[in-house]
């Protein structure tokens, strides 16, 4: 074909997100649809939603329809503290959606940083989740958050293990009124009350952000993970996209150190989600590191994308008397430079830009729409 | 030059409330105050446009972006669980979820208990906390009337001043949660908003503390 046939929203970007991480040296990595159910009963609280499909495999094992990607990748990859395999994907996802309550297939891109990992590895994954927002849209933001940073203040605030839920939940929410109102019920003190709501407060760029870090938390939170923090940050070439925001709070049991989310104009909720998961490898028994992020496609159908115009460019309507020699010849000389469709009836509830009549094998009448 | 504003505002008369606070906030839009069945009020030279809503739907708005920040009940959150920011407890609107009885109920730890709610999801959470089995009866309204029936043992409700409850012999047995009205945004509004809804929570912040 040599017409302009576009791709659709989605499509596009699919291409050149996978693009992008070729040129990063990812390797694509494709699996099955279906996973054995255990992986996910042992790990619920790591699944965005609840539920998963399940049904019994001819051998009689219990299986699931992939709810998540990263378990099934993080199960399926070697072991390794010296090596690094970078992967990405592209997968339906099986969900229940939060407001229909029901069932529903979500296309998933997005990639896995496992092993060795280290400051540039983090600096690498942050690099291409910045790309990959700038792929989806000019106008984005990445969230970056530290919840090791989050965790060091909890424990210098003396939370205690069972309120801590609730307290991230209050931080993840920037609600700060609750927030004040649990730190006076667990008996914290109000200058360190103090520091945890500045924490939360902290919503801008970079260079600002942690220079007022550095001071609010010195001698609270270890210095080199400040130190490092910044350092990965700082180095970030796009980092006037990059809004330091510790309401961006994964679940602990499973997320540590950096995590983030990313937001595009016109999605009211975040489009591209990650972090670091070494928790989770522990509980899976592994030793090395891990660090990811998805890119939610379902997302994007909230973009302001123009509908198309019109269903196809040209249709041809033929009768019985029209020899099929003299069709293909007016169609394809047409499919040259647009696109046609053929109808041995009327078009109904179609659009188009241009009809052609043909009658007894020659062209009887054309209508123009454009 | 300002963004413009989608602000949800629950009908009645916690909204119109709301409305003066953010009229005081530097946000005016006169035509709200006609008397008509409009819905969406907009004022062009101060970036706001207004929607009355449901006061139970105005996280939903919220939560799926068509309007930026927006004024919701406690409990519609703690029921509803949105995904959104909650960043300032407006003070008014203030009243009790709470658990109530008939005056002479007590609670038989041996049998499940039946409880009549518009609040299902409040209600299982309270419940599952304290580890008692329960039997939940979704009523759309006029909650007080399922113990005096004796469709429910208890009821999970809002509480404002008690009259209601006194005038049908029942009482309050435990407090759930305060409830009062909160300032909500949207968390990609909130990125892209972000002086514009700051200023504002700035502002209302000051009247509260205010009053």
């Amino acid at each position: 074909m040599t017409g302009n046939f576009p791709l659709k929203q989605n499509e596009k970007i699919i291409f050149s997100l996978r693009s992008l991480f070729d040129s990063y040296g990812y390797s694509m990595y494709k699996m099955s649809k279906f996973e054995e159910y255990d992986l996910y009963s042992k790990n619920k609280e790591f699944l965005v939603s609840d539920g998963v499909i399940a049904f019994t495999d001819t051998n009689g094992k219990l299986m699931a329809l992939k709810p998540d990607v990263t378990l099934s990748i993080v199960k399926n990859t070697a072991s390794s503290k010296e090596a690094i395999q970078k992967l990405y994907y592209n997968e339906n996802v099986y969900r229940v959606s939060k407001s229909s309550r029901n069932f529903k297939e979500i296309m998933q891109i997005g990639l896995e940083c496992i092993g060795k990992i280290d400051s540039f590895s983090v600096f690498e994954v942050l690099t291409l989740a910045l790309k990959s927002l700038a792929e989806v849209s000019s106008r984005y933001v990445l969230d970056v958050s530290n919840l090791d940073i989050l965790t060091e203040t909890l424990d210098f605030l003396a939370i205690p293990k069972e309120n801590r839920a609730e307290v991230l939940h209050c931080i993840g929410e920037k609600n700060l009124h609750r927030l004040t109102e649990l730190c006076s019920q667990l008996n914290v003190e109000d200058k360190k009350t103090e520091v945890l709501r500045q924490l939360v407060l902290i919503n801008g760029n970079p260079d600002n952000a942690f220079e007022k870090l550095n001071i609010l938390l010195k001698g609270i939170v270890s210095e080199n993970i400040l130190k490092e923090f910044e350092n990965i940050i700082s180095s970030l070439d796009d980092r006037k996209s990059v809004k330091i925001d510790f309401s961006v709070v994964d679940d602990i049991n499973y997320y540590n150190g950096i995590v983030f989310k990313g937001f595009i104009e016109g999605a009211p909720n975040s489009v591209l989600s990650g972090g670091c998961y070494d928790t989770l490898m522990k509980k899976m028994k592994r030793s090395d590191r891990a660090i990811g992020f998805a890119v939610y496609l379902d997302m994007l159908e909230y973009l302001n994308v123009l509908p198309e115009k019109y269903d196809v460019d040209a249709v041809i309507t033929y009768d019985e008397n029209t020899s099929l020699e003299f069709l293909k010849k007016t169609a394809d000389a047409l499919r040259e430079k647009e696109s046609v469709l053929l109808l041995n009836g009327e078009p109904v509830g179609i659009r188009y830009k241009k009809l052609i009549k043909i009658k007894n094998g020659e062209v009887s009448d054309i209508e123009t729409n454009a | 030059m300002k963004q413009m504003l989608n602000v949800a505002l629950p009908k009645g008369r916690l909204g119109e409330k709301v409305y003066d606070m953010f009229e005081k906030a530097g946000y005016p839009c006169p035509s709200i105050k006609e008397v008509n069945r409009k819905l969406i009020f907009e004022n062009e030279n101060c970036s706001v446009r207004y929607f009355w809503v449901k006061p139970s739907d105005v996280a939903i708005y919220v939560e799926r972006g068509a309007a930026d920040i927006g004024v919701a009940g406690k409990d519609i959150l703690l029921e509803y669980e949105p995904d959104i920011y909650e960043l300032l407890d407006l003070n008014i609107g203030k009243c009790n979820m709470a658990v109530a009885a008939k005056k002479d109920f007590r609670d038989d730890n041996s049998k499940t208990l039946r409880v009549a709610t518009k609040f299902s999801n409040i209600a299982a959470g309270y419940y599952l906390s304290k580890g008692r089995d329960i039997d939940i009866i979704h009523l759309n309204g006029s909650i007080e009337i399922a113990p005096i029936l004796g469709l429910s043992d208890v009821i999970v409700d809002i509480v404002e001043t008690g009259t209601t409850l006194k005038e049908n012999d029942l009482k309050v047995i435990k407090i759930i949660a305060p409830i009062s009205a909160r300032f909500i945004a949207n968390k990609a509004s909130y990125k892209f908003k972000f002086n514009e809804i700051e200023a504002l929570v700035k502002n209302l912040a000051q009247q509260t503390t205010e009053d």
